[in-house]
């Protein structure tokens, strides 16, 4: 099957054929025709990606482990941690919202850095084996359904409602939650997957690049 | 400008829709998969329209019971007092703090139904096959895509008010019945936006940068 060079892309958006040329760092190209970006001068994404997604799982380990807050009213006590508040919709017949609210505040963005993790660690030494590239399109698909800010200012209004009924207490879960919400942006901004591809074994076992001698004509046909 | 811009589609390419790499199908009727990374190629995604209208209307049915139907009830020993999203807000004004109160209203109310009347807008002019505002219609699109999921705001909030007020039987919050029919109107926007294809926007022409201004 004939392919392309891997500088020329079709914009996702409106699929018109552009060459990406070289980019400085910082640098964005973006669709003539709609404004898309399409690919960003990311110079040592693999590493600086590695180190934050390092940092994001031990966050995200620490923001699951410690309560989020404590609240006290009526001479009692009670706190929650992220799952707590699983357990607790579970336990109240929510099982649909129960469910979702684990996928989406836990399951996804665990997976999310661990599978980002993963496909950087497998990338150091290419070519890296075929699985690297399925798990690289699970990542994103996690990434989408990660919804780890939304659920910051979900605990931050839940807390303001709170507030007026009983004395609330913050806990470190809570600082670690938004610390995740930060690490979580910053590597998902510094992740280039134009990187990664290039350096993941070819599925048909055979082209590699950097020699296309039968789409370097193709290619020039179409321009 | 002259002529048509090159597009994937007009020469015959296939751009991969998990890794992007540019190919060239195998054949009319079956395309094949990408040699890159195995993904199905297409030129477009498939059945876009259809589904898309399909989910649109989907959420669009859940999106009434979300709003009418209890998100909390708070359980004291005098009374048990159930309110729905909007009356979330309104306690929220009430409170004093009308910055979380509009953040609240935005993401349970501004966000659902803008990006249902904006899906319904693009369906409709691609239909038209509109040639008309490309560039914001394709802008208003990667919008939608990323707003969405600050509607499940409303589901968090509900979720740890519950774990958290568990005084019984002096005060308690226990979720509603409205809460699951919420997170199907987030989930089934998010699917829509997924499903529609912006390239369809612009295979009906308006071809040329700034062609609208």
């Amino acid at each position: 099957m004939a392919y392309l060079p891997t500088d020329i892309v079709a914009c996702p958006d409106c699929d018109l054929l552009e060459r990406i040329p070289p980019l400085p760092p910082g640098g964005t190209a973006r669709c003539a025709r709609c404004g898309r970006a399409l690919a960003a001068g990311k110079p040592g994404s693999i590493d600086r990606t590695t180190a934050l997604a390092a940092a994001a799982l031990i966050v995200f380990l620490l923001a699951n482990a410690e309560p989020l807050m404590e609240l006290s009213a009526a001479g009692r006590e009670t706190t929650t941690t992220i799952l707590g508040g699983v357990r607790e919709m579970w336990r109240q017949g929510e099982r649909a919202s129960s469910v979702l609210v684990a996928l989406f505040a836990v399951a996804a963005p665990g997976l999310h850095i661990g599978f980002t993790l993963a496909v950087l660690l497998a990338a150091r030494r290419p070519p890296a084996p075929r699985w690297v590239g399925d798990m690289l399109r699970w990542a994103e698909v996690y990434g989408l359904w990660s919804m780890v800010e939304v659920m910051m200012l979900g605990i931050l209004v839940s807390l303001v409602k709170i507030a007026s009924l009983a004395a609330v207490t913050p806990g470190a879960g809570l600082y670690a939650v938004g610390a995740l919400v930060f690490l979580l942006a910053a590597m998902s901004a510094s992740f280039d997957p134009r990187e990664v591809w290039p350096r993941v074994r070819w599925r048909n076992g055979a082209g590699q690049p950097p020699s296309f001698p039968e789409a370097a004509g193709a290619a020039g046909g179409e321009r | 400008m002259t002529g048509a811009l090159p597009t994937g589609a007009r020469a015959g390419i296939a751009s991969c829709a998990a890794c992007g790499l540019l190919s060239r199908p195998a054949g009319p009727g079956n395309a094949g998969s990408c040699p890159r990374c195995g993904e199905p190629l297409a030129f477009r995604r498939r059945d876009a329209v259809q589904r898309t209208w399909a989910l649109v209307i989907a959420a669009a049915i859940c999106y009434l019971p979300a709003n009418t139907l209890p998100v909390m009830t708070t359980i004291t020993l005098k009374s048990s007092e159930p309110s729905t999203i909007i009356g979330g807000v309104v306690d929220l004004y009430e409170a004093g703090s009308w910055v979380l109160a509009s953040i609240v209203l935005i993401a349970s109310v501004v966000i659902p139904l803008g990006k249902l009347g904006a899906l319904a807008y693009l369906l409709a002019t691609v239909r038209h096959r509109s040639g008309r505002r490309n560039r914001e219609r394709t802008r208003l699109y990667r919008l939608l895509k990323t707003v969405g999921r600050w509607s499940m705001l409303d589901v968090f909030v509900a979720t740890y008010v519950v774990a958290l007020i568990r005084f019984q039987p002096f005060l308690s919050v226990t979720p509603g019945p409205g809460v699951p029919f919420f997170a199907a109107v987030v989930i089934l926007t998010i699917f829509a936006a997924d499903a529609f294809d912006p390239r369809l926007i612009w295979d009906s022409g308006g071809e040329t940068r700034g062609e609208d201004d």
